[in-house]
């Protein structure tokens, strides 16, 4: 449904480095379809957040192209952007900031529903919505303010927005890292459910691979604004082929693993200064990658593919 | 209103006070003269600087016109320069904060250089300067315009760095994202968050409005013909009040002037609610009270 193709965002720096660039996103390329969600796993600073405002049309990118239904977005025209807004609706992360707190659930609600198309008394609409995401009855949240409504709460009343232009892509931008741990999963259920008894294309950016193994179909891993990793979420999470992807895995708890950790210690450079022209110039990874050669920060790797559109980028595992 | 209302008790007699005045204002010159048979410019009514009596409640000038008609007569044009200069003001802040704060790129720069040559510009003198000029032609509605075209600009800035700040908040993003229209956007989502910074502006424009305009007739700027708290400041100066102990003729305006600006202030207290739906709730009286957990339970 959507798709980005190598999307490059540069931004300018401001300040004692001014004249020069940061490069958010480089040739970033994936691909939504519909009933499917595809996971975005990577850091912080890594550049899925750029990636999600690029696809919701909140940036421009410096170059490349989002398709939304095979068809080049433009961001020039204001209709032309509102008709991407009707398709593609994005949740934010935080559910205390994206909802105004003067206004009460009914008007938030009723603004897409209005927008993009519904008129008359929308009351029947609204309620419906909140049942959609599981705010039952509906009649006792409809006249709420938002500060009336607990966190869970709310980024369910942030969901019925983004569904109530009726959108056929969601990009949920880490939707539930400041959920309590306890109704995270309720969300992710409910993510699911959308996306497969209404056939939605989902996208969801998330720096917890472990809930993108439970919850998503593809999983794609960025890394300092580069994609390293992709492919079908059990494929990438059992063989992890690029050595960052290993390292996010062995990162993050599992109760069925069995002995001692099998990767490599990793170098932490996360304490100095990033430059990320020269991260670029060859693999990202390579100053923290515990199996580095020479020729990794001096080109950047090709894309090696694998079984089952499993794909990386990585040395080694070229050929040559 | 009722909400504000409902509230504190400052910000009742704030409101009060405002309410009383803008009712002097708009009847009392007619009452003043129907009632009580006062004019505030007919000369020798009485014996020239007599104390407060009960033909005249605030006693007479040295040339015997009555102070306490001139006193309610001169409400009326201090309030309403007051209201309507304030309001000019205002609203040019509001208008070129928030267009100049919302806006990156060329219009934003070139609205914000604007603010700024106005915020440079010494307000005093070119105040002086126009009024000299206009000397009293166009009445209270001349000056009020003058004073709102002379003093929005720092007004305007305090709403741009408010706007500035609200303009990347997740909110004004998620409504984009609704549909919603640029303008519908800065009215509904930006707007509703600096009413406060709005309405204390606006009731310090108002406050700030009166000085300005008694400031000018008290030094003689303005038309000295007319009555306002001003002029009358500017006679019981010249004709010596303070000397000869007259204090009837210079107190009432000088604490009218210093009561409206009390009134601005306590109404403030209130302002607060106007933008946090939450103190709106906790005053509606729905909060239970809190049981007091006594020491005696938490130790057993």
């Amino acid at each position: 449904m959507l798709e980005a193709v190598d999307v490059t965002k540069r931004m300018a720096l401001h300040g004692r480095r001014r004249g020069q660039w940061f490069t958010a996103v480089d040739s970033a390329s994936l691909k939504l379809e519909s009933g499917k969600v595809l996971a975005l796993v990577g850091e912080s600073g890594s550049g899925k957040s750029t990636l999600a405002r690029i696809l919701t049309l909140g940036d421009e990118p410096s170059s490349g192209t989002i398709r939304l239904a095979g068809k080049e977005v433009s961001l020039r025209r204001r209709a032309d952007r509102q008709a991407h807004f009707g398709q593609v609706q994005l949740i934010m992360q935080d559910p205390f900031a994206s909802l105004n707190q003067l206004h009460r659930v009914r008007y938030i609600l009723s603004r897409p529903l209005r927008n993009f198309g519904a008129s008359g008394d929308l009351t029947d609409r609204i309620i419906e919505l909140l049942e959609r995401v599981n705010l039952t009855p509906g009649e006792q949240y409809i006249d709420k303010y938002p500060h009336e409504l607990s966190g869970g709460q709310r980024q369910r009343v942030a969901i019925a927005r983004a569904l109530a232009a009726d959108p056929v892509v969601l990009i949920g931008d880490e939707p539930v890292s400041m959920l309590d741990v306890s109704i995270r999963l309720d969300v992710l259920r409910l993510f699911a459910d959308l996306c497969a008894q209404d056939g939605l294309a989902m996208l969801y950016i998330t720096h917890d691979i472990a809930s993108a193994r439970y919850f998503a179909d593809e999983i794609n891993v960025i890394y300092a604004a580069r994609m390293v990793e992709g492919g079908p979420a059990e494929e990438v999470t059992q063989r992890p082929r690029h050595p960052y992807t290993q390292l996010l895995l062995e990162s993050s708890p599992d109760p069925d693993r069995i002995g001692e950790r099998s990767t490599l210690p990793i170098v932490d450079t996360s304490n100095e200064p990033v430059d990320r022209e020269q991260e670029l110039a060859g693999c990202p990874f390579a100053a923290r990658c515990p199996h580095a050669m020479p020729i990794c920060s001096e080109q950047p790797p090709p894309t090696t593919t694998f079984a089952e559109g499993h794909w990386s980028r990585c040395w080694l595992h070229t050929e040559s | 209103m009722k909400r504000l209302m409902g509230g504190d008790r400052k910000v009742t007699v704030g409101l009060v006070i405002l309410a009383v005045m803008l009712l002097i204002a708009l009847v009392g010159p007619v009452l003043v003269s129907l009632v009580l048979g006062q004019s505030p410019t007919k000369l020798h009514a009485g014996p020239a600087l007599a104390g407060p009596s009960a033909d005249h409640w605030l006693g007479t000038t040295s040339s015997g016109v009555d102070v306490f008609a001139q006193f309610i007569t001169g409400t009326r044009v201090s309030v309403f320069v007051g209201l309507v200069g304030g309001t000019i003001s205002t609203f040019l802040a509001v208008l070129f904060g928030l267009v100049s704060g919302y806006h990156t790129g060329r219009t934003g720069a070139a609205l914000t250089g604007f603010v700024n040559i106005f915020l440079v510009i010494p307000g005093l003198p070119l105040l002086l300067l126009i009024a000299s000029y206009t000397r009293g032609r166009g009445g209270w509605a001349a000056v009020a315009l003058i004073i709102g075209l002379t003093s929005w600009a720092g007004g305007a800035r305090v709403k741009r760095a408010q706007t500035l700040s609200l303009r990347n908040r997740d909110f004004v993003a998620a409504a984009r994202y609704s549909g919603d229209k640029q303008s519908r956007v800065l009215f509904m989502e930006v707007v509703p968050h600096l009413a406060p910074v709005i309405a204390s502006t606006f009731l310090f424009a108002v406050v700030g409005s009166i000085a300005a305009e008694a400031g000018l007739d008290f030094i003689g700027a303005g038309n000295t013909n007319t009555v306002s708290w001003g002029t009358m400041l500017y006679w019981a100066q010249s004709q010596g009040a303070l000397q000869s102990g007259a204090w009837w003729w210079f107190l009432p305006p000088g604490l009218g002037i210093a009561l409206v600006g009390t009134a601005a202030g306590l109404v403030n207290f209130g302002i607060d609610e106007l933008s946090d739906p939450r103190r709106r709730t906790l005053r509606a009286g729905s909060r239970p009270k809190r049981r007091k957990v006594r020491r005696t339970e938490v130790a057993a």
